[in-house]
């Protein structure tokens, strides 16, 4: 009886921590994602896969300024390059990446900036800021056939004058 | 020599599972070399067409084969043990190892011949053989043919035991094949109604989005596939090979019924950077991936707690230092503890992944596969290690040919993993790709060149023990002369803590919530997602 009765009070004192602990990083990361206005991507429509190159804005992909310090970058992923492999925009910019792929799954990986699966049939959305100037690589993070590991371009962040 | 016949089906199941991790090991090590700069792929050609093919020999051999039939044949062991009965229809078990024998050769012929280069996770629209495809769902058809056989043999014992609860091991197990056949209905159906009549060209297109949906719909809860096992040795077999018991025999079932519930509904934190998918129902998935991280907590509390209870009978103290006396000359031991001590790190690693924010960060970096070393590939293969270093000399009726061996081959994979698995992980977070031949890339950063070497060296130091665990088991087949010692019994449990209340060991209530929160999780998704897909990309052949 009094082991018995011990093993319970050891599980208890285990239990409630183990759910508070959870709930607690779970509150936190909640906090911090949308205080910091973190999203992820979402449902942005979609786009034939073999007709990616008469599709807007994917028939010209590139950079548009689309208000003062915001751009938009077109870009369509396929094996195994970014159309356009670089693109510039000044420092303290805002960008929003437009991109999705021809072709087979790609990746787009901006260290610290954007992380972002490129699946045919879906346009793939996400927003950054580019506050340093200097040269950001922009890497295919998904495998993506023979070639995959020369699949990359950069971000050029210039100065502002 | 023991001939019962679910041994010999257990040694069937364990060769291919061995000869599977042989060649993963052997493709790995070429890999981690590749990192360090090392490039052996031109001298491997023809064998090896290239990283990539070696790659995805690496994981379909290591992650889907070995753990798949090392569990068939571990877990029907253990049933049929626990149980006390031999397996209902051993025929039919026999049947069910040769389909998926059958299944295996038929995925590895295009998996060989560099026709099926599309790793593990096989996303289309990239297009292998279809063999490939038939024969990996023949494997999954065969591992529901082992949940029947288990059900079965548990049917057959009720009947016979109509008042008694169901043995810890086999509860455990058959909890591990239930969760799992739910589970690899996602897998199932992106197989049958999408790879295989697309890959037969019966239909031109597929869709990337669902096809991944339905993976990862069983990507995930397959870690708890290959883990659960792990689990029934360290609860039900570890505390007495510690010299202990089992701390808590409900709480054991609790963790394991709540395994059952929540492995399955939580799929979409692989995919929190697709698009297609609404952020809200990511964020109900993340959530309950933290919910998963209950039981894990309520196994680590008490396995550590069963653990302790044998270093104290054998003259441990204090807080902390009781750690020391468990039995360390025991190399079956010793592969398991040192198992668990890394898969904590492979947990925490797994939050920061499951995490909505800092999955930005990791998500398709070689931080990913430094986490999935850690847990399949340490939690799960050094168990499996350890549990062979009793299992096989029990089956084969030979002594493990060196204890000092297997001691050394154990405590060689602890210290090669955290090399290895330490470099990944910061290579990860320095922002470098996984899946990626980064020695031929043109974009290798300054900061990464102090930690790729040791990505070699680790994985080097990998390759050695495992050149050492497979010497030694060879050795003990064909050299030993010893009798095998008797195979560890089932631990007892704590006095007091025996009392499992009735509806702990029931099917039911659990399976059927299980499928309720399957259907609020995925149900919205996948509806939709069916409904509104086109399949409209064409398959390419890409390597």
């Amino acid at each position: 009886m009094k082991r018995g009765t011990t093993v319970y009070l050891y599980e208890l004192a285990w239990i409630l921590p183990s759910i508070a602990i959870p709930v607690g990083m779970l509150a936190a990361l909640v906090v911090t994602a949308f205080g910091a206005g973190i999203h992820l991507p979402g449902v942005e429509g979609r786009v034939v896969p073999t007709k990616v190159a008469e599709t807007p804005p994917f028939d010209r992909p590139g950079v548009v300024e689309i208000a003062p310090g915001r751009y938009e970058a077109r870009l369509v992923a396929q094996i195994w390059s970014f159309t356009p492999s670089e693109i510039r925009v000044p420092a303290g910019s805002t960008v929003t990446f437009v991109v999705t792929s021809r072709d087979v799954v790609h990746g787009l990986l901006i260290h610290g900036k954007a992380n972002v699966m490129l699946l045919p049939g879906q346009v793939a959305r996400v927003t950054t800021r580019f506050d340093r100037p200097g040269e950001y690589p922009m890497l295919c993070h998904e495998y993506c056939g023979l070639a995959h590991h020369t699949m990359w371009g950069k971000v050029i962040v210039e100065p502002r004058s | 020599m023991s001939r019962a016949p679910e041994n010999r089906l257990t040694g069937a199941y364990l060769t291919v599972a061995l000869v599977a991790l042989f060649g993963g090991v052997v493709t790995g090590v070429v890999q981690a070399l590749e990192h360090a700069g090392i490039n052996l792929y031109p001298a491997l050609s023809p064998l090896i067409r290239s990283y990539y093919h070696g790659l995805s020999l690496h994981g379909v051999l290591n992650v889907l084969v070995w753990t798949t039939f090392f569990i068939c044949g571990f877990l029907q062991f253990i049933t049929a043990r626990a149980l006390g009965t031999p397996l209902a229809h051993p025929r039919f078990a026999w049947v069910t190892f040769w389909l998926m024998t059958g299944g295996l050769v038929l995925a590895a012929i295009p998996l060989v011949g560099n026709a099926a280069t599309v790793m593990f996770t096989f996303y289309p629209p990239m297009k292998a053989h279809w063999a490939f495809y038939v024969g990996l769902t023949l494997v999954v058809v065969g591992t529901w043919l082992v949940t029947l056989e288990l059900a079965l043999t548990w049917r057959a014992w009720r009947a016979t035991h109509p008042d008694a609860r169901t043995p810890l091991a086999a509860f455990m197990s058959l909890v591990t094949f239930a969760m799992w056949t739910i589970a690899s209905l996602g897998i199932a159906a992106e197989m049958l109604f999408m790879m295989i009549p697309w890959s037969l060209g019966l239909v031109a297109g597929t869709d990337a989005l669902l096809a991944r949906a339905l993976f990862w719909f069983t990507g995930h809860p397959i870690v708890y596939f290959w883990l659960l096992p792990a689990y029934v040795s360290w609860y039900t077999l570890v505390p007495r090979q510690a010299g202990g018991t089992l701390f808590s025999e409900p709480l054991a079932r609790v963790s394991f019924i709540l395994f059952l519930v929540l492995s399955t509904p939580l799929g979409f934190h692989h995919q929190f950077t697709d698009p297609g998918i609404h952020e809200g129902w990511k964020l109900v998935h993340a959530f309950l991936t933290f919910a998963v991280f209950f039981p894990s907590l309520l196994t680590f509390f008490n396995v550590v707690a069963s653990l302790e209870s044998g270093a104290r009978a054998r003259g441990g103290k204090g807080w902390v230092a009781w750690f020391a006396k468990l039995p360390w000359g025991d190399p079956s031991l010793a592969a398991q503890v040192l198992a668990m001590i890394l898969f904590a790190f492979g947990g925490i690693g797994g939050l920061v992944n499951a995490s909505f924010n800092m999955n930005l960060l990791v998500h398709n970096t070689a931080w990913i596969p430094g986490h999935l070393h850690l847990t399949v590939g340490t939690a799960v293969t050094l168990s499996f290690m350890g549990i062979t270093y009793w299992l096989v000399p029990y089956l084969s009726g030979r002594a493990l040919w060196s204890r000092w061996l297997a001691l050394a081959q154990v405590w060689l994979w602890f210290v090669g993993m955290i090399v290895f698995s330490n470099a990944l992980h910061r290579l990860g977070l320095m922002g470098m790709p996984r899946r990626t031949m980064i020695g031929a890339s043109a974009y290798i950063q300054p900061e990464w060149k102090a930690a790729l070497p040791l990505v070699g060296a680790g994985g080097t130091v990998l390759f050695l023990s495992a050149l050492l665990y497979f010497l030694n088991l060879v050795l003990t087949l064909v050299a030993s002369r010893a009798p095998a010692p008797a195979a560890p019994e089932f631990a007892t449990y704590a006095e007091g803590t025996s009392g499992t209340s009735a509806i702990l060991d029931r099917w039911r209530p659990w399976l059927v919530l299980t499928l309720v929160m399957i259907a609020i999780a995925y149900g919205p998704t996948l509806v939709r997602l069916v409904a509104t897909t086109p399949f409209d990309a064409p398959g390419l052949r890409v390597w």
